[in-house]
């Protein structure tokens, strides 16, 4: 066999393999978004969970999600910067260091059910937070640092050293350039990685199982006191999110419709994921466009 | 009689263990163009990143020897890098505009310094890619990004980017050879212009570049400095016989 042959052969064969990985995740999601589909509706997306009859939404399922990313994405991006910023940009090679990468290294391969876990035993029951948005927004937090962490930190590393030193030899300090060079410089790919994390965290379910809890009690949307417990905004309430009601309908759901509503809550994760993906590589590149061109 | 504007008296740079300058004595007098050249890895950059101390930035350095800025000591323990680097400005050999426009470029220093004065940021920003001699090609479009530019024309720009701080001292390292040889010349033009104004200290290859712009020519060899003469002295007739041999090809 000559080398051309080879070539040929060996681009057929992972031709093959790709189209294989692509046929799958397309088989995945057609039956997912076939059978959820159809389910879909105005009602079914606004209206609360019935737990014994049929015709019950995801309303209240679909809020907190929205509501715990949120919080979860405040609590986190603040630290997740800073920590990179320190990493990448200032700290030096040393033992300290070393220990905190690995330190991220190995938070952010931990199972997410083991985060659940820690979260349940130390915000629910030491910290005595309950059930609770709270407790849940803090165990995504723990979920969701190392990755953020790190892919904040590879953005800043896309940023060429030359832009580095370009800002220094202006004459601006070492904060002035990170902060007005490099950051507003990285700032389309830091995006394009906060919002994929945020599509990680919206589709997280065995961290906040025992932490945001499995119940979603009927909100009031007319009251927007936080200190309401029927309140959307009230932060200490138990807040079962899409992925655990997911799971939860699949294995202890007694309403006779489980099934569809399975499916329906499951092609609008799916969905939400997708348009997460998709508007990260929309942003990120109309950014960096701005950025870099007319 | 012109002021000497900045001195370095026995100046060593270790990197770790390894003596990449071994005493250099060179002084600058104010204005004017002085070219270092000298084979590939003889020190050229890490001298030039010693007079605006760029070197700080690279781990496991050492310094040793004086360097004087009108008079007062570059490394003394209180010394403030930013403001040093704000007189002492520095063009690379890779142009490397920030991803802005080509006006925020330019302000860039100024802005961050604090000025806010938009008819005088509107004004340095005139003058400093004129200074460049770049103005009259950018002059339409000063809110695209710098990034859009010829390699030539952002060269440009970084330099009217370092104009634009109002520095005393110019450092460019080998500006020029990443670029083509009209943008080159469109360089030499530029530094031309600006010889009667700033200090002016850049590092070459380009034997004919040097001999074409700089008052004064320094070469260097192995960490040393082998000679610095008027560049004319240098290239007709030059003192050393390793300044000769390298002027006329025969190594480096
Ligand atoms: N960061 C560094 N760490 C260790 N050694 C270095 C470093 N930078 C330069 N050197 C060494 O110091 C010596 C001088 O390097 P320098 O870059 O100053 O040479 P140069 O004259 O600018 O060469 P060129 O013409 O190729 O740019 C070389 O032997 C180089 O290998
Ligand atoms: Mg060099």
């Amino acid at each position: 066999m000559n080398s051309k042959t080879q070539n040929k052969v060996a681009i057929g064969g992972l031709y093959g393999i790709a189209g294989f990985v692509v046929l799958i995740l397309l088989a995945l999601l057609g039956f997912i978004l076939v059978s959820g589909v159809p389910q879909l509706s105005w009602h079914f997306l606004t209206a609360p969970g019935k737990a014994f009859l049929k015709g019950g939404g995801v309303g209240v399922q679909l809020f907190n999600s929205f509501y715990l990313l949120i919080l979860a994405m405040l609590i986190s991006f603040p630290i997740a910067l800073g920590a990179a910023i320190y990493l990448y940009e200032y700290a030096k090679d040393n033992w300290l260091t070393t220990t905190i990468r690995t330190a991220i290294e190995i938070l952010s391969s931990l199972p997410s059910v083991v985060v659940g876990l820690f979260g349940f035993l130390f915000f629910v029951v030491k910290l005595h937070l309950g059930f609770s948005i709270l407790s849940g927004a803090f165990a995504l937090t723990f979920f969701n640092l190392p990755l953020l962490t790190r892919s904040i930190e590879d953005s800043l590393r896309t940023i060429s050293d030359v832009q580095r030193e370009g800002g220094l030899a202006l004459g601006l300090s070492r904060w002035e350039t990170v902060s007005r060079v490099i950051l507003p410089a990285a700032v389309p790919s830091i995006l394009t990685g906060v919002i994929l994390s945020a599509g990680r965290v919206f589709g997280e379910a065995a961290a906040l199982i025992y932490t945001a809890g499995q119940s979603a009690p009927a909100l009031n949307f007319a009251d927007w006191n936080p200190f309401n417990i029927s309140s959307p905004l009230n932060p200490m309430r138990p807040a079962e999110t899409l992925a655990v009601h997911i799971w939860k309908i699949n294995s202890e759901g007694i309403m006779p419709d489980a099934k569809a509503i399975s499916s329906g809550s499951s092609a609008v994760l799916v969905i939400a994921i997708l348009l997460f993906n998709f508007a990260a590589r929309y942003l990120g590149k109309r950014l960096y466009k701005r950025l870099t061109s007319a | 009689m012109k002021e000497e504007i900045l001195t370095t008296q026995d100046l060593h740079l270790y990197y770790g263990d390894k003596e990449a300058l071994k005493g250099i004595n060179l002084n600058f007098d104010e204005k004017g163009i002085t070219a270092l050249i000298g084979p590939s890895g003889c020190g050229k950059s890490t001298y030039l990143r010693t007079l605006n101390r760029m070197n700080d930035l690279i781990p496991n350095v050492t310094i040793t020897g004086t360097i004087k800025f009108k008079g007062s000591d570059l490394y003394a323990p209180n010394a403030d890098t930013v403001q040093i680097r704000k007189e002492i400005g520095m063009v690379f050999q890779q142009p490397n505009p920030f991803p802005f426009s080509i006006y925020d470029n330019v302000i860039y220093g100024l802005r961050i310094a604090g000025e806010k004065d938009k008819e005088k940021l509107d004004a340095v920003v005139e003058k400093s890619l004129r200074q460049a001699a770049v103005w009259d090609e950018v002059k339409d479009h000063l809110h695209e990004s710098a990034l859009a530019l010829s390699g030539g024309q952002q060269q440009r720009v970084c330099i009217a980017r370092v104009l634009a701080v109002s520095p005393e001292i110019i450092l460019l390292d080998e500006p020029t050879s990443a670029l083509d040889p009209v943008s080159s010349s469109q360089i030499e033009a530029t530094l031309l212009n600006l010889r009667h104004d700033y200090t002016i200290i850049i590092v070459t290859h380009n034997l004919q570049q040097a001999s074409r712009i700089a008052d004064r020519t320094a070469f260097f060899m192995n960490g040393e400095l082998i000679e610095v003469d008027q560049t004319k002295n240098i290239f007709m007739n030059p003192a050393n016989k390793q300044t000769e041999d390298y002027i006329s090809g025969r190594f480096g």
